[in-house]
């Protein structure tokens, strides 16, 4: 099996003075106690999980929900409009937009660490060493692993999960019996992606590295050289690029051709000398990405020509959840320190 | 922002079931102290804990994948920690009680090697339980029972009342001779006072070594120390026999105690880094006060395995003699070889 070696090359550590824009968008800020660990729109209304379980929201006025005690993991289920959670009380909700939030699922005292949302209404989740699936119609099938758990996501076609364990990566069809696939590579993964068409698996790193298998031959791709852990990831429009956190640069990886990165060098955007990148989000149609970083500056980055234009000044936390709205007009942000809001770039 | 929050001290309860560390764990939980815990165990034993904030994770030992065999640390430790301190609010301090059998090394390692853990949390201190009775059958049967005692800071010697005061001495000089830095507390029902395991400050460099009057002196091959009780506050009468203490068991735990002048530091830091690299593996902890010529302040250093720390911590006193003192405690260490390459990095 054949493998790439790349790595984002160092970069002066040079602040570049936004170009794009003549005026600030402008942000509407949302203060609030507590590490935000989801900021999603639900029915274009902006939600914010705290990981106290509060699920607040900007519906006229800012309104309240209880989900877990203690919200550890979310994922936003985009083709239900909810959010999927999961916490220290071992429980699963779903989080709708008005702030109707059911629960799913429950697994008993462990704490419930990784969520992901699938076809047809399925939804997986971990617990230690056990990988959950729920169906829509409420049948849930355990998948039992001889180490934890770290991560868990659905491929975008077919019923088929993977897992990120310790040594590699788990591929399950819950819908089908059979064995599982496994993709071995030494080291802890911590974090799993599918790319948008399939044909890739990436995953994050105990090191502060990827790793990517290209499935229909398992090469693998080694993606390494970051500074930090890298713990959001963000496939652009049509899985073209993969950006990446964990540098004072978003590193986005090209994977539009059909080996993916191997052999290329990623893009380098919004460096920054003096902090970290914490959290990454693309533009749901252009090449665009929105870059949060540790000191809570949000700026939004073009692959085409690297150009930037800020989008908010530096706040109290680091960025730690983003994500565009349809109408490509809004971005909903959420920090470590709880200072969220809600981006308009069109103002 | 994070690097200004001050970091939450872990101190770390390890020991073989039944040594009483869930006694202790409960004493700590609920004395009148002020201070929050959240708890982080591996297995519920038979007593329950007592606490609101109670995390139970399955123990993932994660080798790192860059080359190192001796380089692993606690996945579950990190996830944990990480969910933890995402409501930070909600306690001061952290307790890990460990299995019976758990390796204190990747516990231990966890707190230096992962950048998020270490920049939230401190380990504070690694404190070993050992049932007085049963001791000598857990080092003949299991290598964990040494390696817990060899890697702690403190050592609570308990359950002394179910053996005769011949067998605790030789059980102390046992423990004694698996560790000499360790500070030993000799207990019933777990009855060490809580300020001899908590806020210890056994892995801080600027407080290395002054809470630990035992360092070296205890052990040191070429003395005889009998008398060192005024170091105890635990008010049990100690009497400290160091010799022949290991007809108990085969001792595969050793440690070499080095002792000399003023170093050279252009000498002494390659050296010492050589050391770590090459013996790393072996070596469970290691912890010194450095001389350097030249330099009005003391140096200390501490390491596990291959991650090295040191820092100049504090003047020398006036009239304090400028001696530097090295203890390595691991297995198949070369103590003539240590001894020499250190004494060749004396200053001239």
């Amino acid at each position: 099996m054949g493998e790439g070696q790349v790595a984002p090359g160092r970069a002066g550590f040079v602040y570049r003075i936004p170009e794009w824009t003549i005026h600030l968008p402008t942000v509407a800020p949302l203060d609030l106690e507590g590490h935000c660990v989801a900021a999603v729109f639900l029915n274009d209304v902006p939600h914010f999980a705290l990981a106290d379980g509060a699920i607040h929201r900007l519906d006229n006025g800012q309104k309240t929900a209880q989900a877990n005690d203690g919200l550890l993991a979310a994922f936003h289920d985009a083709a239900n409009d909810r959010l999927i959670t999961g916490g220290e009380d071992g429980k699963v909700f779903a989080v709708k937009a008005g702030g109707e939030v059911s629960e799913l699922a429950s697994a008993g005292k462990k704490w419930i660490t990784s969520v992901a949302a699938g076809p047809q209404g399925a939804i997986a989740y971990a617990s230690g060493k056990t990988a959950f699936v729920r169906f829509a119609d409420g049948k849930i099938k355990e998948f039992a692993h001889p180490r934890s758990v770290e991560g868990l996501s659905f491929s975008p076609k077919g019923m088929r999960f993977g897992v990120a364990r310790y040594n590699g990566a788990t591929l399950h069809f819950p819908a089908a019996e059979g064995k599982p696939v496994e993709l071995e590579w030494a080291g802890a993964h911590t974090g799993i992606t599918f790319s948008p068409d399939g044909a890739f698996l990436v995953t994050t790193m105990q090191e502060n590295a990827l790793h990517g298998w290209k499935l229909a031959d398992g090469k693998h791709m080694r993606m390494s050289g970051y500074p930090g852990k890298v713990k959001s990831l963000s496939w652009s429009v049509k899985g073209k690029w993969l950006a990446s956190s964990g540098a004072p640069a978003a590193i986005v990886w090209p994977f539009a051709s059909k080996d993916g990165p191997m052999g290329k060098a990623p893009l380098e955007l919004g460096t920054r000398g003096n902090t970290m990148v914490t959290c990454v989000a693309c533009h749901p149609s252009q090449d665009v990405v929105a870059i949060g970083y540790e000191d809570g500056m949000v700026i939004a980055a073009r692959f085409a020509d690297a150009k930037e234009v800020l989008l908010r000044r530096p706040g109290k936390g680091a960025i730690t959840a983003m994500m565009w709205d349809q109408e490509e007009r809004r971005i909903v942000f959420g920090s470590a320190a709880g200072d969220c809001g809600v981006i308009d770039i069109t103002a | 922002m994070s690097d200004a929050q001050t970091q939450i001290p872990v101190t770390v309860l390890t020991g073989y079931l039944g040594a009483g560390k869930t006694t202790l764990l409960n004493r700590i939980l609920s004395e009148n102290h002020g201070r929050r815990y959240a708890v982080i165990v591996n297995e519920f034993g038979e007593i329950g804990i007592d606490n609101d904030l109670i995390v139970e994770s399955d123990e993932e030992i994660y080798e790192m994948n860059n080359g190192c065999v001796c380089c692993t640390v606690r996945g579950d430790l990190i996830r944990v920690v990480e969910g933890l301190m995402k409501r930070p609010g909600r306690f001061d301090a952290i307790v890990v009680e460990t299995t019976g059998l758990a390796d204190p090394v990747p516990v231990a390692q966890t707190f230096f090697m992962d950048d998020d853990v270490r920049s939230k949390t401190k380990l504070d201190a690694v404190v070993a339980l050992v049932d007085a009775k049963h001791l000598p059958l857990r080092l003949k049967d299991s290598k964990e029972a040494e390696d817990q005692i060899a890697f702690a800071d403190v050592v609570v010697l308990n359950k002394t009342d179910l053996v005769t005061p011949e067998e605790l001495d030789k059980v102390e000089a046992t423990i004694r001779a698996i560790n000499p830095a360790a500070k030993i507390h000799r207990t019933q029902r777990s009855g060490v006072a809580l300020n001899e395991v908590l806020d210890r400050g056994a892995f801080d460099l600027s407080r290395a070594l002054e809470n630990d009057p035992h360092f070296l002196d205890a052990h040191d091959h070429d003395h005889d120390h009998h008398d060192h009780d005024h170091h105890d506050h635990d008010g049990h009468d100690h009497h400290h026999h160091h010799d022949h203490a290991s007809d108990i068991h085969d001792v595969t735990v050793k440690s070499v105690s080095l002792r000399g002048g003023e170093m050279d530091p252009k000498k002494f830091f390659p050296w010492i880094e050589k050391v770590t690299q090459m013996e790393g593996p072996n070596i469970l902890r290691l912890k010194g006060i450095i001389a350097l010529k030249g330099d009005d302040d003391r140096y200390v250093l501490q390491g596990v395995h291959m991650i090295l720390e040191g820092d100049h911590q504090r003047a020398w006193k006036d009239g304090e003699k400028h001696e530097s003192r090295l203890v390595f405690i691991g297995r198949d260490l070369d103590a003539e070889r240590l001894k020499k390459s250190f004494d060749a990095c004396q200053a001239a």
